[in-house]
C-alpha cells in the first residue's frame, strides 16, 4: 500500500512541477566571474530594497554566460548575461539564430587588472608591457633579432627587475580578463619592443603578426588559471617568485597577502583607472534579453536599479567594492529606460 | 613397529612449546611484522583523519562566532517615510544607524577622534537587516530598540585574532591603521563584542561586500528538499526494481544485460548526470532552473544504482529456507516476498538508502550544470515553493564561498563543511543504529 501512496505522491509532485514551470518570478543571470561579485551585491540590494525576489546569479565565465544567454527565448533560458568584454559578432549571430534578436547592452563601469605577487616575495614593484612581453611571449627580440624566448629570469632583459625565475599565473582563455591581458599588455609590449615590426619584416602579413603578438609561451613559465582569483591567489601563495593577474577589487581585499606592481609607472587605484592613466582596465557589461522584459517580473527594474546613481555611481556600494564607475552612466540609464537594443531600434 | 616409529622422532632436533626453533621463530617474526604493518596502516589513517578534523575545526569554528555592534537605536516615523521614498533605501537606514552609533560612542566616552567614514568602515551591511525589521514591526517605530548588528569583516577578523596590526601595511578604503585604536576603544566601552553567530545557521547568502551577514540556512533547506525528492523517488523505484530482478525476473540475457548496466551506472561520474539533467529536465521538460526538484531528480539518477545494488545484496542475504517455508504453507510468491523476505531485508535496504542519500548530499558536480551553484539568497515561502523556487545546496554554497575574496567567506566555507559533516555523521549513525537494532542472523 505504502508503495502506491509513495508513487502517487511522486507523480503528483512531478505533475505539479510541470504546471508551475511556466511561472518564473525571479531574474536569472549567468556569466563572467569578474562581474559576479558586483552582480551579487546588486542582487542582494535589489532583494532588500524592492518587493521583487532576489535574482539568481551564476558564474562560469563571459563566454559560457553568453552561450547560455543565446540559447533561446523563454523562461527556461537566462535573462541576463554578465560579461567582462563586449559581445562578439559571432555571438550576436548565434543569438539571432536561436531567436534572440533584441539585446540591450549595458556598460556598468570599469575594472582594473593588476599584477601582484607575494607580499614578502621578490621586489616586483614596477612593470611595463614590454617587461611582461619579454617574460611571457614565445618569441622576443634579442639584440635586434626575433628569437625563441631565451629568458629564464626577469633580470635577463631588464636589470632593474629581480634575478628570479619567471613564473606568471594568467587568466585562462575562457575569461574575459584574458582578452584585456592580451591586448593591453602582451600586444602593447609586442609593439613597444619592436617584435611586431620584426615579424612583419620577416614576411608575416599584418593580421598574422597581430595574432602572433597575442600568444604566450607554452614552456610552463606562463600558467593559465581557469578558475577564479582565489585559485590564482593560492598559486601565488605557493610560489614566492611568481606574479599573478588579479582584478583591482580582489587585490584590495587581500592587501595583507599581496603587493601590487605599477604598470608603466602608474599605481593602479580606482582614481587612476577612472582618469584613464592606468593602462590595463576594461569595461564590464551585462546583456539583457529584451523579449523577457514584461515576462519576467522585475527584469527591467533590476537593470534600472543596477545602473542607478545610488548603486553604480561614484559613491555607491559598487564603487565602494572596487568598480570604477562609468562617467557616461546617465546615457546608460536613458538607454535602459527606452529599452534601446544593440544596433539602434527600440 | 613402535621402535621404527620412534627412531625418526628421536633423530629430529628436540623442540618444545617453550623453546622455538629457527623456522618457528621466522614464522612468528613475520606474523609480528604483519601485525605491525596493520597497526601502522591504521595509525596513518587515524593520523590523517585527526589532521583533517583539526584543520576543519580550527578553520571552521570561528565562523560560528561573530563580532557585533550593540547600540540602542530609535527610528522616527519621518525617518522611516523618508527612507522608504529613496531608491536605495537600505543606504539611508545605514546612515541613520551610523549617526546613532556615533552619538552613542561620544556619549559612552570614546576618546579617540573619528569621523563617520571610520564608523562606516567598522560596520557591516546593516541597512538590509534594519529595513527588514522595521517593515516587519512598524509598531516599533518611535521605540528605542537595542540592536546587535554585524560589524565589518575586518573588525570580525581582528577580534578573532586572524587579522592583526602587522598584517596591515597601509590603509585603503576598507580599513585604515587608526581604526584599530577605535575598535579597542569601542570594545572597552562595550559597544563591540563577540556573540554566537545564529545568523550563520539561519541566514541566506549575501553579496560579496557583506561577508558578515552570510548564512548557510537557505542552502541547508535546499539540500533538505533535494533529499526529500531523492528519498521519495529512489527508494520506491530502487526497491521495486531490485525485488523484481531478485525474486521474480527470469534469468535470461535481457535481465543479465540490465544487471550489467546497473553496475555500470553506479560507476558513471556524477557530472554526467548533471549534463543529462540539464538536457532532459530543464531544456526538454522545461522544469525550473536552479530548483531543488531538478537537483533531486538528477541526484535520484545518481543514487538509484547504489540503492538497487545494496537492496539486491540484502535480499540475497535472506536464506532460501524462509521463502521455501512460506511457499510451503501455501503463500503466493508475492506474499512470501512482502510478508517474509522484505521485512527481513529491511535493515539492509535502509542502510543502503541512507548511505546513498549521504553520498547525494555531498555531491556538487551535477548541481553546477543545473544552476544550483550560484548566488541564490532567499528562503522559499511555502512547502511547494521549496521544491520549485531556486535554491542552493550546502556543498554548492561551500564551493561558492571558497571562491570569494574576503577571508571571512573562506572561514564560512570551512564552517559550512562542519555543518555538512554533522549531517553526514548523523545520517551514518542512524544507518549504523538501524543495522544494529534490526539485524537478524541465521
Amino acid at each position: 500500500m505504502s508503495f502506491v501512496k509513495l508513487t502517487t505522491s511522486a507523480l503528483a509532485l512531478s505533475a505539479m512541477a510541470a504546471t508551475a514551470a511556466v511561472a518564473r518570478d525571479q531574474v536569472q543571470i549567468a556569466g563572467s566571474s569578474t562581474v559576479l561579485p558586483y552582480a551579487s551585491i546588486v542582487a542582494e540590494l535589489f532583494g532588500d530594497n524592492t518587493d521583487f525576489p532576489t535574482p539568481v546569479v551564476e558564474s562560469g565565465g563571459s563566454s559560457a554566460g553568453l552561450k547560455r544567454f543565446c540559447q533561446g527565448v523563454g523562461t527556461e533560458h537566462t535573462d541576463i548575461a554578465n560579461a567582462s568584454r563586449a559581445i562578439r559578432d559571432k555571438e550576436i549571430q548565434a543569438c539571432a539564430e536561436a531567436g534572440v534578436t533584441d539585446i540591450i547592452e549595458v556598460r556598468i563601469g570599469y575594472d582594473g587588472i593588476v599584477f601582484a605577487s607575494q607580499i614578502d616575495g621578490p621586489a616586483y614593484t614596477a612593470f611595463t608591457p614590454s617587461d611582461i612581453f619579454n617574460a611571457l611571449a614565445p618569441q622576443v627580440m634579442v639584440d635586434g633579432e626575433l628569437v625563441d624566448n631565451p629568458h629564464t629570469q626577469w633580470s635577463d632583459f631588464n636589470a632593474d627587475l629581480p634575478a628570479d625565475d619567471i613564473l606568471a599565473f594568467i587568466p585562462g582563455t575562457k575569461h574575459g580578463t584574458r582578452e584585456v591581458f592580451e591586448e593591453k599588455v602582451i600586444a602593447a609590449g609586442c609593439e613597444a619592443t619592436g617584435a611586431m615590426e620584426a615579424m612583419i619584416a620577416g614576411g608575416m602579413s599584418e593580421d598574422d603578426a597581430e595574432d602572433a603578438c597575442l600568444s604566450v609561451r607554452t614552456d610552463g613559465r606562463s600558467v593559465d588559471i581557469d578558475g577564479d582569483y582565489t585559485e590564482t591567489l593560492a598559486s601565488i601563495d605557493a610560489n614566492a617568485n611568481a606574479i599573478g593577474v588579479f582584478g583591482l577589487a580582489f587585490y584590495e581585499n587581500n592587501t595583507d597577502k599581496l603587493k601590487v606592481a605599477t604598470m608603466s609607472g602608474v599605481q593602479p587605484t580606482t582614481e587612476t583607472i577612472a582618469a584613464g592613466e592606468y593602462p590595463v582596465s576594461r569595461p564590464l557589461y551585462f546583456y539583457i534579453k529584451k523579449a523577457h522584459i514584461g515576462v519576467i517580473p522585475g527584469l527591467k527594474e533590476f537593470a534600472e536599479f543596477f545602473v542607478s546613481d545610488a548603486v553604480a555611481g561614484p559613491s555607491g556600494p559598487l564603487a565602494a567594492y572596487g568598480l570604477v564607475s562609468d562617467p557616461e552612466l546617465a546615457a546608460t540609464q536613458a538607454m535602459i529606460a527606452d529599452e534601446q537594443t544593440m544596433g539602434g531600434g527600440s | 613397529m613402535t621402535d621404527a616409529a620412534m627412531t625418526p622422532e628421536s633423530a629430529r632436533p628436540t623442540k618444545s612449546l617453550t623453546h622455538e626453533d629457527a623456522r618457528t621463530k621466522k614464522r612468528n617474526a613475520s606474523e609480528r611484522r604483519f601485525r605491525a604493518y596493520g597497526i601502522a596502516a591504521i595509525c596513518t589513517g587515524l593520523f590523517f583523519l585527526l589532521a583533517l578534523l583539526a584543520a576543519i575545526l580550527s578553520a571552521g569554528l570561528p565562523a560560528f562566532r561573530q563580532a557585533v555592534v550593540e547600540v540602542p537605536f530609535t527610528m522616527t516615523q519621518e525617518q522611516f517615510d523618508e527612507a522608504e521614498e529613496a531608491m536605495l533605501k537600505t543606504a539611508i537606514y545605514t546612515d541613520y544607524f551610523i549617526t546613532s552609533l556615533s552619538d552613542t560612542m561620544q556619549a559612552e566616552g570614546v576618546q579617540i577622534e573619528f569621523d563617520e567614514d571610520a564608523v562606516d568602515r567598522l560596520l557591516g551591511k546593516v541597512g538590509g537587516d534594519l529595513r527588514a525589521y522595521y517593515r516587519e514591526n512598524q509598531d516599533q517605530i518611535g521605540e528605542q530598540i537595542g540592536f546587535e548588528l554585524a560589524a565589518s569583516s575586518r573588525v570580525d577578523r581582528y577580534l578573532k585574532g586572524t587579522f592583526t596590526r602587522d598584517d596591515l601595511q597601509s590603509g585603503n578604503r576598507f580599513f585604515m591603521p587608526e581604526d584599530f585604536d577605535l575598535i579597542d576603544a569601542m570594545q572597552e566601552a562595550g559597544l563591540i563584542k563577540q556573540v554566537f553567530n545564529w545568523n550563520f545557521i539561519t541566514g541566506v547568502d549575501t553579496g560579496v561586500d557583506n561577508p558578515g551577514g552570510a548564512g548557510i540556512g537557505a542552502s541547508v533547506l535546499g539540500s533538505f528538499f533535494m533529499m526529500l525528492v531523492v528519498l521519495a523517488l529512489s527508494l520506491p523505484i530502487g526497491v521495486a526494481a531490485s525485488i523484481y530482478l531478485e525474486e521474480f525476473a527470469p534469468k535470461n540475457r535481457f535481465t543479465d544485460f540490465i544487471e550489467v548496466n546497473i553496475a555500470n551506472l553506479a560507476a558513471v561520474p556524477s557530472i554526467v548526470f548533471g549534463i543529462l539533467g540539464l538536457a532532459v529536465f530543464i531544456q526538454f521538460a522545461h522544469l525550473p532552473q536552479s530548483a531543488p526538484l531538478v537537483g533531486g531528480l538528477v541526484l535520484t539518477l545518481m543514487t538509484l544504482p547504489t540503492i538497487i545494488i545494496s537492496t539486491r545484496a540484502s535480499l540475497k542475504a535472506v536464506p532460501p529456507s524462509i521463502r521455501d517455508a512460506a511457499l510451503g504453507v501455501g503463500a503466493s510468491k508475492m506474499q512470501s516476498v512482502f510478508h517474509h523476505v522484505l521485512p527481513l531485508a529491511a535493515p539492509g535496504i535502509l542502510t543502503g538508502t541512507i548511505i546513498g542519500l549521504a553520498q547525494a548530499l555531498g555531491e556538487t558536480a551535477p548541481l553546477l550544470l543545473i544552476g544550483m551553484v550560484g548566488f541564490v539568497a532567499r528562503y522559499p515561502d511555502t512547502f511547494v515553493e521549496g521544491f520549485l523556487e531556486p535554491n542552493s545546496a550546502v556543498p554548492a554554497q561551500i564551493y561558492n564561498w571558497a571562491a570569494r575574496s574576503d577571508a571571512v567567506f573562506t572561514e564560512k566555507a570551512w564552517g559550512g563543511i562542519i555543518v555538512l559533516l554533522l549531517f553526514l555523521i548523523t545520517m551514518n549513525t542512524i544507518a549504523v543504529i538501524l543495522r544494529r537494532r534490526f539485524e537478524r542472523r541465521w
